[in-house]
C-alpha cells in the first residue's frame, strides 16, 4: 500500500534543501492550510449535492438536474449566488459577536476537519492525543451557535440557540464515551494508532457487543451533535423559522449551511475512523488473497467511501424519521443513551482486560 | 316534532315559536334571552351551538342561533333582535357555548352588535383601527375611510368588556398579556400555521401558558360580497374558501339553493357530486396527512402523500377542466357529464391509495418519535368538543358522533354502507388515525358509486331543469354538510326581492375551521411549544375558512 | 401552450437590445454573465402562502412536478436567506403591511413573483371592502402570474420567465432595476 508520508517527506528535505528551516516550516504550514481550506470547502460542496440527490432519490424526486450536466453545476450557482448576496446588518445588536458566531461555527469544523486520516501517511494534524484534541475542538461550535442566537436579538433565534446549547452540550457526553470505549479498546489516543490498530479487522467486527452498541451510540449522539434529524431542534424549520440563523442572510447564512454539512463529514469521518479502520482496507485474517487484493485499493479512495457511506446513513435516518421534542430529546440522552454508554464502557473494559476480543 | 314544541313551551312560556319551516324558530326578547338560553341547554339539552348568525334586516339588527341537541339530532333555532339599531347589545351566551366566543365576536366585527359580559370583545377579522362595521346595510364603503395602511396594528394587547351596571351598560378595560410574560408571536407568516394564522403565545421556557389566536390575515369579506351577486354567481366563493373541501362547499350551497327553490336534482347528478365529494375528502386527508408529518419533520412522508394526491387531481382536471376549484357543481346538478374513463380513473386511484395507505402507516405511524410526540398530546374531552361545536375528525376522534353523513343524511348517503369512524382517545393520534381510517371508508364509499354509476349507464340527465332567473322566496334556509373538516353550513336569507337578478339578503358560511381555532388555546395549554405545531396540525384548519 | 409562444419574450428582448445598445466592457459583460447565470439558476423560494395558490406551490415542490430540477427546492422560512417570494393567495389590508415588511427583510438581489388573479389583480375578491387590488400596490413586481390558482406547469413558466429576466440584469456597472423605499401606486404600476 502507498504511504503518503514518503511524498511529504520528500517535499520538506526539498523545501529544507532551498531555504532556511524556518521559512521552510512556514512554507509547508501555508501550503497546509491552503490545502486544507480547499479540500475543505470542496467537500462541502459535494456534500451540499449529495444531500440534495439522495433526498431526492428517497422522496420519490430527481433532485437539481438542470443546471450543468446532470445537475452538476448547480453548487456553483449556488455558492456565487450566496456569496453576492446582500449582507444584512441590524438594528441593536452586538455587531461583533453577530459577525463573529459563523467564523466560530467554521473554526470548530475546520479544526476537527484537520484531524481526519486521510489517507495512509496523508494526515494534516498527526499527535498522540489526536482523538482527545477532537472532542476538545468541536465543542467550540455550540459556541457559536449559541453567540449567533444571542446576537441575532430576535425571540426565535434565542429559544434556538438555548435549545441548541443543552442539546449539543449533553449530547456530546454520549459521543465522548461511546469514542473512549473505543479508546479504551484499541489502547491508545493516537489516530495513526487507532487506525493501524485495525489492520487485521476493524473494530466493529473486533470489538464484540461493546463495540457495536457503542456504534449504535455513536450514531444517535453525532445525529444528535450535528442538529440533524430528527435532532434538528435548533433550527427545526416549523416551530422556529429557521432556528439559530433566522437572521443571517447572504454569507454569513452560507458559513453556517458549510458548516453544517462539514460537520456531517466530519462526524462520518470519525465513525469510519473509529469503527470502520478509517483508511486501512477490509483484511479478513487468514485470507491472504483477498488481503492484497483489497490493499490495491488506494487508502484515500478508503477512508472516502467509508465516510460517503456513514453519510448516507445519517442522510436516511434525516429523511425518514420525524422531529423529537426537547424534552424526548434530553430524556433519550440522560436516562437511557449516557448510562448504557457507561455500562458499555465498564464491558469493554472488562473485554480487554480479559482479553476476548478478537 | 310536536313533542319537542310541547316542551319548549313548557319551559320558556313567553316565547313565540314558528313551525312554518323545517326547523321550529323561536323568537326570544333581548331581555329574557340570556335565562332563556339557560333553559334551553340545562332543561332541554340543546348541547351544541351550531351557528350564530347576525343579521341586518334593515330596520333592525338581531341574531339567529342554531342550537342542536347532540343526542336526538333536534335542531332549533333562534331569533334574537336587539333593541336599538345604533347601538346593539345582546346578551352574550359565551359562558354557555363555549363556541359562541369567537362567533360573538365575528358578530360585533360584522354588524357592530355589543354583547354584555362577553369576556373578550375585541375584532376579529378586521384591524383594530378599522372605521364601521361593514356588513352593516349603512356601512360606509368610501376607500379614505379605510385605506390600505402599512403601519403595524397597535394597542394589541388591550381587550375590553362591556357589563351591565344598575341598568346601563358600560365599558370595561382589560389586558391580554401581562407586561411580565414572555410573548412570542407565531405566524402570520410561519411554516407550520398552514397559512397566515397568528398566535400570541405566552411561554415559560419552553412551556405553553396561553395562546392568543389573532385572526383575519386573509379575510376577503365573502359574505359582504355575496350579498351584490346573484345566486350562482355566489358558487364561485365556496371552493375558495376551504379549498381542500372545494367540492363540498359548493355542494352543500347548491343543496341550500335547491331547497329554497325545492328543485328535484337528477339521481345521477347527485351521485357525480357525491363521488367527488369523497374524491375531495381523500385528498384533503392525504394533505393534512403530508403537512402533519412535515410539521414534525418527516420530510418524505410528505413527499408521499403529494404523491398519491396527484392522482385525484388527475381525475378533477379530467372531468371538470381544473385541477383546483374546479367550479363542477351548479344549481340543479353538475355542469357536465363525466369523463368516459371516469369510473376506471376512480377505481385505479382507490386500488393504488390503498395500497400505499401500508406504507403511510409503515413511514409514520408506527415510528416511536411519532407515537410519543402524539399520544397523550392535545387531550381533547368529548364535553370540551361539544361545548367548542368541534366537529368532523377532530370532534369524532373526542367521541362525538357528529358525521352530518350519519345524523343528517343529505344527497344519496343513507344509500351507502360506510362506518362513522369515531375513536374515544381525544388526543392528537387519535385525530390523525380517524384521519387515515375514514380515508379507507371514502375508498370504500367510492366502490359502491361507482358501481352505481356504471349501472345508470355511460351518459344520462346531469342537470334539472332550472329557471333561467333564480329567484328565491323571502325567508331563510340553513344547509349543512359534512365537509373534509367538520360540518360546514350555509345559511341564505332572502328578501324575495322581484328585480331581475336576484341577491341575496344575507349568506353566512358556518365553516368548521371556525370553530375548530377555539379549541387551540384550551389543549395547547401547558404543552411544550413543540406540541403546538403537532396539536394544530392535528387538529388540522384551512385558514382562509376560518377568516372567510 | 405553444413552443413559439413560450419562447415569445418582446419585453426582455427590448430590455437586451437596450442593455446592448450602450456597449458593455467584455471583462465586465462576462463577469456580469456568469452572476446572472449564477443567480438565475440558484433562486431559493421565500415560503409565503396565504390561500389556494400555496396548495399548488406544494405540489410544485412535491414528487411529479419537482421544482428541485431547477435547484429551487431549497424554501427558506426567513425572508432574510430567501432570493425570491412567490406570493401565493390573495393580499388583505390586515396582511399588507405584513407583506410590506418582509419584503423588506429580504436580502438584495431580491424578485417578486405575483401568484395567482389576486395578487395580480384581487381577483375575484376585488370588490372587497379589505382586499389589495394586486401587490403592486405595495411592492414591486418582477413577473405577473394568473390563473385561479394557476397551475404547476404555469408556476414553472413564471419562474423560467424570472430567470430569463435576471439574466438580463447588470450585476457591475449600474443597475437597471432601480428601487425606493417608499411606492407610490402608479409608480409601482409603470415598473
Amino acid at each position: 500500500m502507498f504511504d503518503f508520508s514518503t511524498v511529504t517527506m520528500w517535499l520538506d528535505e526539498f523545501l529544507r534543501g532551498l531555504m532556511p528551516s524556518w521559512l521552510a516550516i512556514t512554507t509547508e504550514c501555508i501550503l497546509v492550510a491552503v490545502l486544507l481550506l480547499a479540500a475543505y470547502s470542496v467537500l462541502a460542496m459535494i456534500y451540499i449535492m449529495y444531500e440534495r440527490w439522495v433526498c431526492g432519490w428517497i422522496q420519490c424526486r430527481r433532485g437539481p438536474i438542470r443546471v450543468g450536466p446532470a445537475g452538476s453545476l448547480q453548487i456553483f450557482a449556488d455558492v456565487l449566488k450566496i456569496l453576492s448576496k446582500e449582507i444584512i446588518t441590524l438594528w441593536s445588536t452586538d455587531k461583533f459577536l453577530f459577525f463573529l458566531a459563523p467564523f466560530l461555527v467554521v473554526l470548530a469544523s475546520v479544526l476537527t476537519f484537520a484531524c481526519l486520516p486521510w489517507g495512509k501517511g496523508l494526515q494534516f494534524i498527526d499527535f498522540n492525543i489526536g482523538v482527545f484534541f477532537i472532542i476538545a475542538v468541536s465543542s467550540i461550535g455550540v459556541l457559536g451557535i449559541l453567540l449567533a442566537g444571542w446576537s441575532s436579538n430576535s425571540k426565535y433565534t434565542l429559544i434556538g440557540a438555548m435549545r441548541s446549547g443543552a442539546q449539543m452540550i449533553s449530547y456530546e457526553l454520549s459521543v465522548g464515551i461511546s469514542i473512549l470505549t473505543i479508546v479504551c479498546l484499541a489502547g491508545t489516543m493516537s489516530i495513526t494508532g487507532i487506525v493501524e490498530a485495525q489492520a487485521d479487522g476493524w473494530f466493529l467486527f473486533k470489538g464484540h457487543l461493546p463495540a457495536v452498541i457503542a456504534f449504535i451510540i455513536y450514531i444517535i449522539a453525532a445525529n444528535a451533535e450535528n442538529n440533524r434529524g430528527p435532532f434538528d431542534l435548533p433550527e427545526a424549520e416549523h416551530e422556529l423559522t429557521a432556528g439559530y440563523h433566522t437572521e443571517y442572510s447572504g454569507i454569513h447564512y452560507g458559513l453556517f449551511y458549510l458548516a453544517e454539512y462539514l460537520n456531517l463529514f466530519v462526524v462520518s469521518g470519525i465513525a469510519s475512523l473509529l469503527f470502520l479502520g478509517g483508511w486501512m482496507p477490509l483484511h479478513i485474517s487468514g485470507l491472504d488473497g483477498f488481503n492484497a487484493v483489497m490493499d490495491y485499493i488506494p487508502s484515500t479512495l478508503w477512508f472516502l467511501g467509508k465516510a460517503f457511506f456513514m453519510t448516507f446513513i445519517f442522510m436516511w435516518i434525516r429523511w425518514s424519521f420525524p422531529r423529537v421534542r426537547i424534552d424526548q430529546m434530553l430524556a433519550l440522552e440522560w436516562r437511557y443513551l449516557m448510562p448504557i454508554g457507561l455500562a458499555n464502557l465498564v464491558v469493554m473494559a472488562i473485554v480487554v482486560t480479559q482479553g476476548w476480543h478478537f | 316534532m310536536a313533542d319537542l314544541q310541547e316542551q319548549i313551551s313548557k319551559a320558556c312560556p313567553d316565547v313565540q315559536i314558528d313551525n312554518s319551516g323545517q326547523w321550529p324558530l323561536l323568537t326570544v326578547a333581548n331581555a329574557t334571552w340570556h335565562e332563556t338560553a339557560t333553559k334551553l341547554k340545562e332543561q332541554l339539552n340543546f348541547d351544541q351551538l351550531m351557528a350564530l348568525v347576525g343579521v341586518d334586516w334593515g330596520d333592525a339588527i338581531g341574531v339567529i342561533y342554531y342550537f342542536t341537541n347532540t343526542q336526538t339530532g333536534d335542531i332549533i333555532h333562534v331569533k334574537v333582535v336587539a333593541d336599538d339599531r345604533d347601538k346593539p347589545y345582546i346578551h352574550t351566551v359565551s359562558d354557555l357555548w363555549a363556541v359562541a366566543n369567537y362567533q360573538e365576536r365575528e358578530a360585533y366585527d360584522f354588524y357592530g352588535i355589543i354583547f354584555v359580559n362577553h369576556p373578550d370583545m375585541r375584532r376579529f377579522f378586521l384591524r383594530n383601527d378599522w372605521v364601521g362595521h361593514p356588513l352593516r346595510k349603512d356601512y360606509d364603503a368610501n376607500p379614505e375611510l379605510n385605506p390600505i395602511r402599512l403601519d403595524d396594528e397597535t394597542n394589541e394587547d388591550y381587550t375590553c368588556r362591556y357589563v351591565e351596571k344598575d341598568g346601563k351598560v358600560v365599558k370595561i378595560d382589560g389586558k391580554v398579556f401581562e407586561d411580565d410574560e414572555y410573548v412570542i408571536n407565531v405566524g402570520p407568516q410561519h411554516p407550520s400555521t398552514h397559512g397566515v394564522m397568528r398566535y400570541r403565545v405566552s411561554l415559560d421556557g419552553e412551556i405553553v401558558k396561553k395562546v392568543d389566536v389573532v385572526s383575519g390575515y386573509i379575510h376577503r369579506g365573502i359574505e359582504k360580497l355575496c350579498e351584490s351577486l346573484t345566486y350562482p354567481q355566489t358558487l364561485l366563493y365556496t371552493e375558495r374558501m376551504d379549498y381542500m373541501a372545494a367540492h363540498i362547499n359548493r355542494h352543500c350551497l347548491c343543496l341550500c339553493i335547491e331547497k329554497a327553490l325545492g328543485i328535484e336534482v337528477p339521481h345521477r347528478a347527485e351521485l357525480i357530486r357525491l363521488m367527488m365529494d369523497e374524491l375531495m375528502r381523500l385528498s384533503s386527508h392525504l394533505l393534512s396527512y403530508g403537512c402533519l408529518t412535515m410539521d414534525q419533520g418527516a420530510t418524505t412522508a410528505f413527499f408521499y402523500g403529494f404523491r398519491d394526491r396527484e392522482l385525484i387531481y388527475d381525475i378533477f382536471d379530467r372531468t371538470c377542466g381544473a385541477r383546483m376549484s374546479m367550479s363542477y357543481s351548479t344549481i340543479g346538478g353538475v355542469v357536465a357529464d363525466v369523463h368516459p374513463d371516469f369510473i376506471t380513473d376512480v377505481r385505479h386511484a382507490c386500488d393504488v391509495i390503498e395500497k400505499n395507505m401500508k406504507e403511510y402507516h409503515q413511514l409514520f405511524t408506527g415510528n416511536v418519535i411519532a407515537r410519543n410526540r402524539m399520544i397523550g398530546v392535545g387531550l381533547l374531552s368529548k364535553e370540551d368538543a361539544i361545548n367548542y361545536a368541534i366537529t368532523g375528525p377532530s370532534g369524532r376522534a373526542s367521541g362525538c358522533h357528529c358525521d352530518v353523513r350519519k345524523t343528517h343524511p343529505y344527497s344519496l348517503y343513507d344509500e351507502f354502507d360506510f362506518e362513522e369512524v369515531t375513536r374515544t382517545e381525544g388526543d392528537s393520534m387519535a385525530r390523525y388515525m380517524v384521519r387515515m381510517d375514514e380515508m379507507v371508508q371514502s375508498i370504500k364509499i367510492l366502490r359502491q358509486a361507482c358501481d352505481k354509476l356504471e349501472q345508470e349507464g355511460a351518459q344520462g340527465e346531469y342537470i334539472a331543469k332550472v329557471p333561467k332567473m333564480i329567484k328565491l322566496p323571502a325567508g331563510h334556509w340553513y344547509q349543512q354538510v359534512e365537509a373534509s373538516r367538520g360540518a360546514f353550513g350555509v345559511y341564505i336569507e332572502s328578501d324575495g326581492d322581484s328585480k331581475p337578478f336576484q341577491k341575496p339578503m344575507r349568506m353566512h358560511f358556518q365553516s368548521p375551521c371556525f370553530n375548530l381555532i377555539g379549541v387551540v388555546d384550551l389543549t395547547c395549554r401547558d404543552n411544550m411549544i413543540a406540541d403546538l405545531i403537532t396539536i394544530t396540525a392535528s387538529i388540522d384548519f384551512v385558514i382562509p375558512d376560518i377568516d372567510r | 401552450m405553444k413552443h413559439e409562444d413560450f419562447k415569445d419574450n418582446g419585453y426582455i428582448e427590448d430590455l437586451v437590445a437596450q442593455l446592448n445598445g450602450s456597449g458593455v466592457n467584455v471583462v465586465v459583460g462576462k463577469a456580469d454573465q456568469l452572476m446572472n447565470w449564477s443567480r438565475s439558476n440558484s433562486l431559493w423560494p421565500f415560503c409565503f402562502g396565504t390561500s389556494c395558490c400555496a396548495i399548488e406551490f406544494m405540489c410544485l415542490g412535491a414528487a411529479r412536478y419537482d421544482m428541485a430540477r431547477f435547484g429551487a427546492e431549497v424554501a427558506r422560512n426567513s425572508p432574510r436567506q430567501a432570493d425570491y417570494i412567490m406570493c401565493q393567495g390573495t393580499i388583505t389590508y390586515r396582511m399588507a403591511p405584513v407583506l410590506k415588511r418582509l419584503y423588506e427583510q429580504m436580502a438584495e438581489p431580491k424578485y417578486v413573483i405575483a401568484c395567482g388573479a389576486c395578487t395580480v389583480s384581487g381577483g375575484p375578491f376585488k370588490n372587497s371592502y379589505c382586499v389589495v387590488k394586486g401587490i403592486d400596490e405595495i411592492i414591486p413586481v418582477d413577473v405577473y402570474l394568473p390563473g385561479c390558482p394557476p397551475r404547476p406547469e404555469a408556476m414553472f413558466y413564471a419562474l423560467m420567465q424570472l430567470q430569463r429576466k435576471i439574466k438580463v440584469t447588470k450585476f457591475f456597472g449600474g443597475a437597471n432595476r432601480k428601487e425606493k423605499l417608499t411606492y407610490s401606486p402608479q409608480g409601482a404600476k409603470a415598473e
